[in-house]
């Protein structure tokens, strides 16, 4: 089969034709945009474009460090990440090992259907869905939490920086929790039920088979989930923060997408919102690093 | 099973944690119940609030306002439109590629993959993505923006791989030796069998395509209106709304009850292919983390 280059390529031509125009397009949606980053070490203007545009060495940098609303972006995404790290990522896990636990399996069929419906609803609506519910005039649940005394009856969950932060994770978990169960409900499927048998036979509880078994066995999974998450510390959701900011939240959720995007491209300082962009970039692929790098060291397991 | 000879906290446990998922699903699927009763009530009595269970004053009168609104409809449009073009258009160029690299005699085929694999980590962020879109493809403004952005995904790309590198070879070796060749190939072979795997890819296209509302605010204007965007800019302010209600000469009806209908409408068809569509969604759930 081995001929020339040439000859080979005329063969598989039809071939070709079929994966050429999706590597165009990562060419033009993917690497010019990368090759694009460079403008943050320039004074980006749309005449000179990204290669003609006058260099600025590390301007751009130098004003970012002593820029206190970036500051307090880094600082804003950095909690929010966490908090959804600590409260979000494990809703999922236990949603799937209460689902495995159900004796009756419709019911269990049910549940998973109805808790993926949100996954497929914008961020558009479910903001929509918030500012319905929780107004402080009209709202169910905000009269729900006044008449039970968790909230005052002049709060205005939607407009204080204070209950920001426990919306943004709650709205996280609600739109998310089903659909990020089923990776680990496949896992549990994967799981050989003589192992649950055997530990019947031992005598072992309800509870010592998911600690024993169950747990054990989203072990891998769990991991190469936290890792990406690690990773992901640094970006928030765009769509979640743009939407849910007003004017009584924009200090809280401005974090750095949202002020790469208003720097950026609101403001039309081109440059300076890629240099926030590119220090998210970086950042996120050195937490990603560490995060596998201690996994590997730790639990012997990695993602590359 | 063998129910009753459980002990009593093994009892407990099966009815609190049935309590717990009930709760979920009520949780989950309240507030879309709330928008759809208080969005068919008399909108002067549901600015009293309170309206919890059921419509207390039954009217129709926020849908007939809606649909009555000019944008509405044209934002309709602009997306059924977005969404039938994106999904067809993107299943087919992904699947394209992902079939050319699942054949290992495909010159150039690592560094393909290569690139594919080094956009899922890295990406120059928004602004150049912005710029070249804008500025160097002259995109904006154009429909073409909600098409050819969004050809190519590498996750779809990944799962259809998958697929493709699992259907078994003597068909297309077969056809190979009666003479056909690789495009005829994959178009009258390859695509009529991997039906389950499209219908996941269209499908998370589709569901992609009916939400979208960034791509419509940075590209987009007043004729390439989204429904999503409509919802956004109601939400984001009550003025549009005013606006819309005053210039139907309709303005007792109140701000609150047109957003609600506003975003039941948007977010009917979602909730009405979902019990249909759900097991694919599911399925491409799968596929990448078996790959995973």
């Amino acid at each position: 089969m081995s001929s020339l280059p040439s000859k080979r390529f005329w063969q598989q031509r039809y071939l070709m034709l079929l994966t050429l125009p999706a590597v165009l397009w990562m060419i033009i949606f993917n690497y010019i945009p990368m090759y694009g980053v460079i403008i943050s070490f320039k004074e980006y203007t749309p005449f000179q474009g990204f290669l003609h545009s006058p260099w600025t060495g590390l301007a751009n940098f130098r004003e970012l460090f002593n820029d206190p609303t970036f500051t307090e972006s880094l600082a804003n995404t950095f909690k929010i990440s966490i908090a959804k790290l600590v409260f979000g990522f494990p809703a999922p896990i236990i949603l799937s090992i209460l689902l495995n636990e159900v004796v009756f399996k419709r019911f269990k069929r049910i549940v998973q259907s109805l808790t993926y419906l949100p996954y497929f609803v914008s961020w558009v609506l479910v903001v929509g869905l918030m500012y319905t519910l929780l107004d402080p005039e009209t709202g169910v649940i905000s009269k729900m939490l006044v008449s039970t005394g968790i909230i005052g009856s002049d709060t205005m969950m939607m407009g204080s920086p204070h209950t920001f932060l426990t919306l943004v994770v709650f709205t996280e978990i609600w739109k998310n929790i089903g659909w990020n169960s089923i990776i680990y409900l496949a896992a549990i499927a994967g799981i050989d039920p003589q192992l649950y048998e055997a530990a019947i036979v031992d005598g072992a509880g309800r509870f010592r088979r998911i600690w024993h078994i169950t747990l054990p066995s989203l072990k891998p999974t769990i991991i190469i989930l936290l890792i990406l998450s690690v990773g992901g510390l640094i970006n928030s959701n765009f769509d979640q923060m743009y939407l849910m900011q007003n004017s009584m939240t924009q200090d809280a959720a401005n974090v750095l997408s949202v002020y790469s995007y208003k720097t950026g491209l609101v403001t039309g300082r081109f440059s300076y919102g890629t240099a926030i962009g590119l220090f998210q970039s970086i950042v996120a692929f050195v937490l990603m690093y560490i995060a596998n790098y201690s996994s590997r060291k730790i639990t012997k397991e990695s993602l590359f | 099973m063998l129910t009753y000879s459980k002990r009593w906290p093994e009892r407990a446990f099966d009815i609190l944690n049935v309590l717990v998922l009930l709760a979920l699903c009520i949780m989950t699927l309240y507030p879309f119940y709330n928008i759809v009763i208080t969005s068919l009530n008399d909108p002067t009595d549901a600015a009293r609030g309170g309206i919890a269970f059921w419509p207390r004053v039954f009217s129709m009168e926020n849908y007939k306002v809606v649909f009555q609104d000019e944008r509405m409809g044209h934002a309709f449009f602009i997306t059924i439109a977005r969404t039938l073009a994106g999904t067809a258009t993107a299943v087919l160029f992904t699947a394209a590629f992902a079939y050319g690299v699942s054949k290992t005699e495909l010159m150039g085929r690592r560094i393909f993959l290569m690139m594919a694999i080094v956009t899922m980590y890295f990406s120059g962020g928004i602004i150049p993505y912005y710029l070249v879109v804008a500025k160097y493809l002259h995109l904006k403004g154009s429909f073409l923006v909600y098409i050819i952005p969004n050809l190519f995904n590498v996750f779809n790309a990944i799962i259809m791989l998958t697929f493709f590198r699992g259907l078994p070879k003597e068909i297309e070796e077969s056809a190979k030796i009666d003479g056909a060749n690789d495009l005829r190939i994959f178009w009258q072979l390859v695509l009529p069998v991997s039906k389950p795997v499209l219908a996941t890819i269209a499908l998370y296209n589709a569901v992609f395509h009916w939400n979208a509302w960034y791509d419509a605010m940075l590209f987009g204007n007043d004729n390439l209106l989204t429904l999503q965007q409509i919802l956004m800019q109601i939400i984001s302010s009550n003025s549009n709304v005013s606006l819309m209600a005053s210039n139907l000469g309709l303005g007792s009806v109140s701000a609150q009850s047109l957003k609600l209908a506003t975003m039941v409408i948007t977010t009917l068809p979602i909730v009405f292919t979902y019990p249909f569509v759900q097991k694919y969604f599911v399925q491409g759930v799968m596929i990448g983390s078996v790959k995973g």
